[in-house]
């Protein structure tokens, strides 16, 4: 696509959005929240109710036909994620809560049966607190220890010492696709060839991932690819653990309950095959429909479009933000999705977001879930605009405007 | 266009802009008999709240250390201000109406405060998102005068 084909798609792929086009504070909005949560386009709101006004029943169990248009419509969505991150088999997608139950879910179903004290897991500094904790967790439990890659002043992880980290005591290796707070792009095929070559599975916590590159699960080679349905225009309360099929397949269910059952006896119950066995319970039915919806708006429009588009867009707003006086840009990746983190002079993130709030700009303040990464940079929080294929350059000047107003009234 | 900034303006006020710029009690308090400590878990936003209470229950200097957004730390600095010099169940009655004030929908008709210079912390009001955050230091100050030892929260 040419720089000016891009501007006519991105106003068409902008009026799909309803929230988009409303006022806030007497201001148009100008969204730059969509790595805390993506807006939905109306085919995702539309097909939602549409399930819900006419096929809604539970799935997997009834012999009537709403029923069955409800298995239908849900079961559609698996192969649609299936499709979406090119994964080889169907079984090999769980349907979750979101990034944060998969990830939970490998840490307490593939890793605590397994480790041994002294193992370790490798994350990197760089962690959304739901790929720090779950290890931690699983530490505590097990007397494995959770070992950190370091990253440096750019925000990027410092790859040699992470791949030294990585030895023959690792068990597993956890890594951001792209980080939350710093827009950072990680090295992960480097580090999943490195772990491969000595066996250790590496899970990918792919939350920023998907919404911002095109995910091929069996090219990077990984293990596990968790992520969440509503960083990808789909309806929060779901999300996607894909995982190797032999690794599933070994795995003990991680929670019991329905529908991840064969049979159920008092002296011994049969666990229903994967992908149902770490399913237990009535899914969300209705927020899968819509996740379906969303991998179907974003098939048209095309991953590769949507990286290209967000790619200048972001050269754009770290241009534009480089001339506001006393801006400290907060991760300089010479990798980076259309995340930003930033600070002007000594105003504290939260006064940022209330004032730009005021001018319609809609951003992210605080510590994103990331506190070590601000630990890191020696910082309570960072103000953080990020960018989906529906923001322009008329967003990113109203950004740079309304900081220019947050100086004035901090002068 | 004009309420929107009056808006900021009224959150903003000067003596807001001054107290965080210019914290007062700002600092450890070596012989404290009270401490505290305030987090606001949705910023991490975090303070330290130091009392030295008398032996006939007056707080005779109080101080804090931490860090946090304008409104935050000028709450914090009001907040100090207010009851250094306060017997300790006036001080307390002193969160229970600023907390009142400032998280109820009765509040701009509540009882007034008598000291105009909390009043300067109303603006929050129009801010939902932001009374967390004018609040915590008065969670702090409760905190410590009942002596819990878990930090307090504004949730």
């Amino acid at each position: 696509m040419s720089a000016p084909a891009h501007i006519a798609a991105a106003a068409s792929w902008r009026s799909d959005f309803p929230a988009l086009h409303q006022d806030i504070h007497g201001r148009p909005l100008a969204y730059l929240d969509s790595a805390a949560s993506a807006q939905q386009p109306a085919s995702v709101i539309d097909a939602i109710g549409r399930y819900q006004r006419e096929d809604h029943a539970n799935v997997h169990r009834g012999v009537h036909t709403l029923s069955h248009r409800a298995t239908e419509a849900y079961e559609g969505s698996r192969d649609k994620i299936r499709d979406f991150i090119k994964a080889g088999s169907r079984n090999e997608v769980v349907l979750t809560s979101g990034t944060t139950e998969s990830i939970n879910l490998v840490a307490q179903s593939f890793c605590r049966p397994r480790l041994q004290p002294g193992d370790k897991i490798v994350i990197t500094h760089l962690e959304h607190h739901a790929n720090i904790v779950p290890w931690q967790l699983v530490c505590e439990q097990t007397g494995a220890e959770l070992v950190v890659a370091p990253i440096n002043e750019l925000g990027e992880v410092e790859l040699g010492r992470m791949l030294d980290l990585i030895d023959d005591k690792t068990f597993l290796v956890g890594v951001a696709h792209v980080s939350n707070a710093l827009g950072t792009v990680c090295p992960v095929s480097k580090i999943i060839d490195h772990a491969k070559a000595r066996g250790i599975p590496v899970l990918v916590d792919g939350a920023q991932g998907v919404p911002h590159l095109d995910v091929d699960v069996r090219a990077l080679g990984c293990d596990f690819y968790a992520f969440s349905g509503h960083k990808m225009f789909g309806p929060t309360g779901t999300g996607v653990l894909w995982g190797r099929e032999e690794l599933l397949d070994a795995m003990p269910p991680w929670q019991g309950g329905g529908d991840m059952i064969l049979e159920v006896r008092f002296d011994k119950t049969t666990y229903n095959e994967l992908p149902y066995k770490f399913e237990a319970g009535t899914p969300n039915i209705s927020g899968v429909v819509g996740l379906g919806a969303a991998i179907d708006y974003l098939q048209v429009i095309g991953m590769q479009n949507i990286e290209a588009y967000e790619h200048d867009l972001h050269t754009y707003m770290v241009s534009e933000l480089k001339k506001v006086d006393d801006i400290r840009l907060i991760g300089e990746a010479r990798n980076m999705a259309s995340v930003q983190s930033f600070l002007v002079g000594d105003i504290h993130s939260h006064d940022l977001g209330t004032i730009l709030d005021h001018q319609g700009v809609a951003i992210r303040t605080g510590h994103h879930c990331a506190m070590p990464v601000m630990q890191h940079f020696g910082i309570s929080g960072t103000a953080r605009a990020s960018l989906a294929f529906y923001n322009n350059r008329d967003d990113v000047d109203r950004l740079t405007i309304a900081l220019g107003k947050a100086r004035e009234i901090f002068g | 266009m004009s309420e929107v900034q009056d808006n900021l303006q009224d959150l903003y006020r000067d003596l807001i802009l001054d107290h965080s710029r210019n914290p007062r009690h700002f600092g450890r308090l070596s012989d404290a008999t009270h401490t505290a400590d305030g987090i606001n878990p949705l910023c991490g936003d975090k303070l330290r709240l130091y009392l030295r209470v008398d032996e006939q229950g007056r707080i005779e200097s109080s101080s804090f250390e931490g860090s946090g957004c304008a409104i935050s730390v000028a709450s914090a600095s009001l907040m100090t201000d207010t009851v250094t010099g306060l017997p300790v169940n006036q001080a307390e009655s002193w969160f229970e109406e600023i907390t009142q004030r400032l998280t109820s929908d009765a509040g701009a008709s509540g009882p007034k405060t008598g000291l105009d210079k909390l009043r300067a912390l109303d603006g929050v009001r129009a801010h939902p998102a932001r009374v967390k955050c004018a609040t915590l230091a008065w969670h702090a100050l409760h905190s410590a005068l009942e002596n819990e030892s878990t930090p307090a929260t504004t949730e």
